[in-house]
């Protein structure tokens, strides 16, 4: 019997193409693509001010009320943030990624492997509370610059406008180190994928062809990581753009989008505004694909 | 005396225990087509290596045309590779691989593409610039690495094996225009091969590597006809080896000899030979017709083992196969024969 069903399935690959790709696709149509639509038409909806409604109508109003200095100011704050922990990560990871790809043996590389993402085996929310106590203003780090006598170096970073605070675990700083630290193994891992896979005597062709050090790395080897390390930004720039723990527990009382998204929905029952700030992360994506695209990162897939 | 291209002293290269090149010395002349033969794990890559500047030497000194390299980066060298896989960048037009060592010097881009069009015509690929490595053949990357390395007219061109990854035919026609490239642009080129017959084609010199140490330099016929030690003798085409008693039955002394199975000539039994040839009777145990020639296994009088290779001019392969038993003479050139040294 099931002799006969697999001889039948072996004459018909299509048959399996079918079966195994029919329920993820499913899945991804309608649990997925699905509820993405949802947000779309809902965000094209309106909240009744005084009756406290939804207003199933069709209207740009909800859309317009994103334009407000504050919303403005909110998707500005989140997007820079985004930025600056994608680039800050891009910086970190590198070095780390092109030692284990490069320079480590098999072991060693199971290892620094294991270092990397062992962090993600914890829960996430216990770390951001870790990073809380460790940048509180009685912390570690506090200890820290007062046990060498520069305490005047924390006190001025933090007295910087906009991103200072009254201590590292209630600025925007502080979020910055907490939010480079979660996401760093997403930027490592694609990185180091990346870097394995160019081969070494690429590097040697180009030495060999009189370029220095910094002149293969611009023209050989970066090129050739650039589609790991797009990849870790889109990991980095996207989980940024939508969290709302990190800015909760870490920063102050200025909002994020992904907090935004978290009080419309929640208490205030605003659906359609909190779906139309939902839109704002998808198009920032979007548009920063298509740059991507413009500057070659996907030349070399 | 021109100062050689060239020089290795007391070079070794050790890693941990293992000595992959070990206190070595060689020349390689101004202009020549100089071979590095021998088997994986000899020696011949990291030699190549060391020259190229992608590997250091443990000890000893290295010159290029008299300058002391051996602690330059490969950058400052004035030395280009071939690589075994090529090494082709893979996100540039073939145009901007080739360009690539002009680039980094900094020349203009007109001149750039005046240098790959000339470049692309020496290797027979004209036209080709605007394509990616991608949708090239195994030959037509084989080339395009060719242009790269030589764009940048280097002192001296390092081959690693580069015709390895490719099928017989294109390989042969890869060798002569290999040879007559070099002919034209007239560099020394150094070519590092497993391969001894293309080594034997192709060189003006080889130097035949056996576990770390070059046991002979010389020329093709050199290495061919006269064979410096057992191993040269047994890598480089097929030898008959013979020493103790059975070598004093045939030269008079036990030391140890090589003789070429197309050498020997195959005898009735009570042939008369002329003089200044040896001889040896014995039985043929094995026949094997191979179309153009047949191999013989010949059992001769001491126990010992000989294969002997004739053309086969006038017999079929009924006349061999049937002389199978057969008692033979054997008998060849007393200058035919090597000794060797161990």
């Amino acid at each position: 019997m099931l002799n006969h069903i697999s001889t039948y399935l072996y004459q018909r690959p299509k048959l399996i193409l079918r079966l195994l790709l029919g329920p993820p696709m499913l899945y991804m149509l309608v649990v997925y693509l699905g509820s993405l639509f949802t947000l779309l038409v809902n965000s094209f909806f309106s909240l009744n001010d005084f009756t406290g409604l939804v207003v199933y109508e069709f209207t740009l109003r909800t859309y317009a009320k994103l334009f407000e200095a504050t919303n403005l100011g909110i998707f500005f704050r989140t997007a820079s943030m985004a930025m600056a922990v994608t680039l800050a990560d891009i910086i970190i990871a590198f070095p780390l990624a092109y030692y284990i790809a490069r320079f480590s043996s098999t072991r060693l590389k199971t290892y620094l492997y294991i270092a990397v993402t062992l962090p993600l085996w914890s829960s996430y929310l216990v770390r951001v509370y870790a990073w809380k106590l460790i940048l509180a203003k009685e912390g570690i780090v506090s200890w820290f610059f007062e046990l060498f006598g520069i305490q005047f170096i924390l006190d001025k970073l933090l007295s910087i406008p906009e991103i200072g605070g009254s201590s590292l675990s209630l600025s925007p700083i502080g979020m910055f180190i907490a939010f480079c630290y979660i996401w760093l193994p997403y930027m490592i891992v694609p990185i180091q994928t990346a870097l394995e896979r160019v081969p070494k005597s690429l590097i040697e062709a180009s030495s060999d062809l009189g370029a220095n050090a910094a002149q293969t790395f611009r023209n050989v080897l970066l090129p050739l990581a650039l589609p790991g390390v797009i990849a870790g930004s889109i990991f980095t720039f996207s989980l940024t753009l939508g969290d709302f723990i990190i800015p909760q527990v870490l920063g102050n009382s200025r909002y994020f989008i992904g907090q935004a998204v978290y009080s419309y929905q929640g208490t205030a029952g605003n659906i359609p505004l909190a779906a139309a700030f939902t839109m704002g992360p998808v198009v920032i994506m979007i548009v920063y694909l298509l740059i991507a695209r413009r500057l070659g990162a996907f030349d070399a897939l | 005396m021109t100062t050689p291209a060239i020089r290795f002293e007391n070079v070794s290269r050790h890693f941990g225990e293992v000595k992959a090149v070990d206190n070595t010395d060689l020349e390689i002349r101004d202009g020549e087509f100089f071979s590095m033969l021998g088997p994986s794990g000899s020696g011949k890559t990291t030699c190549l290596r060391m020259i190229a500047g992608f590997d250091r030497p443990t000890a000893g000194h290295i010159y290029l045309y008299g300058q002391d390299v051996s602690d330059l980066p490969p950058y400052e060298r004035d030395v280009n590779t071939v690589f075994q896989d090529y090494a082709l960048f893979p996100h540039m037009t073939i145009e901007d691989n080739i360009a690539y060592g002009l680039m980094i010097k900094g020349v203009d881009k007109k001149e750039r593409i005046k240098q790959v069009d000339a470049m692309l015509d020496l290797v027979r690929l004209p036209g080709y610039g605007s394509r990616k490595p991608s949708q090239l053949s195994g030959g037509q990357r084989q080339r395009v690495a060719l242009a790269r390395a030589l764009i940048n007219h280097p002192k001296v061109l390092l081959l690693d094996e580069p015709l390895g990854a490719l099928d017989l035919k294109l390989r042969q026609q890869m060798q002569v225009e290999l040879k007559s490239i070099q002919k034209r642009v007239g560099i020394t080129f150094i070519f590092v091969t497993h391969d001894q017959e293309e080594a034997l084609t192709m060189s003006d010199r080889i130097a035949v590597f056996s576990e770390g140490k070059i046991q002979q330099v010389g020329t093709p016929s050199d290495i061919y006809e006269r064979p410096a030690t057992q191993f040269v003798a047994g890598f480089v085409g097929t030898s008959n080896l013979l020493s103790g008693a059975v070598a004093k039955r045939i030269t008079g002394s036990e030391q140890m000899f090589s003789i070429r199975p197309e050498k020997i000539h195959l005898g009735a039994e009570n042939s008369k030979p002329e003089k200044d040839m040896l001889t040896i009777d014995g039985v043929i145990r094995d026949v094997v017709y191979l179309g153009l020639f047949t191999r013989y296994l010949v059992e001769i009088e001491g126990g010992s083992d000989l294969v002997v290779i004739e053309q086969n001019l006038k017999t079929t392969s009924m006349d061999v196969l049937s002389a199978k038993g057969q008692k033979v003479r054997l008998y060849w050139h007393k200058d035919h024969v090597s000794h060797l040294g161990n």
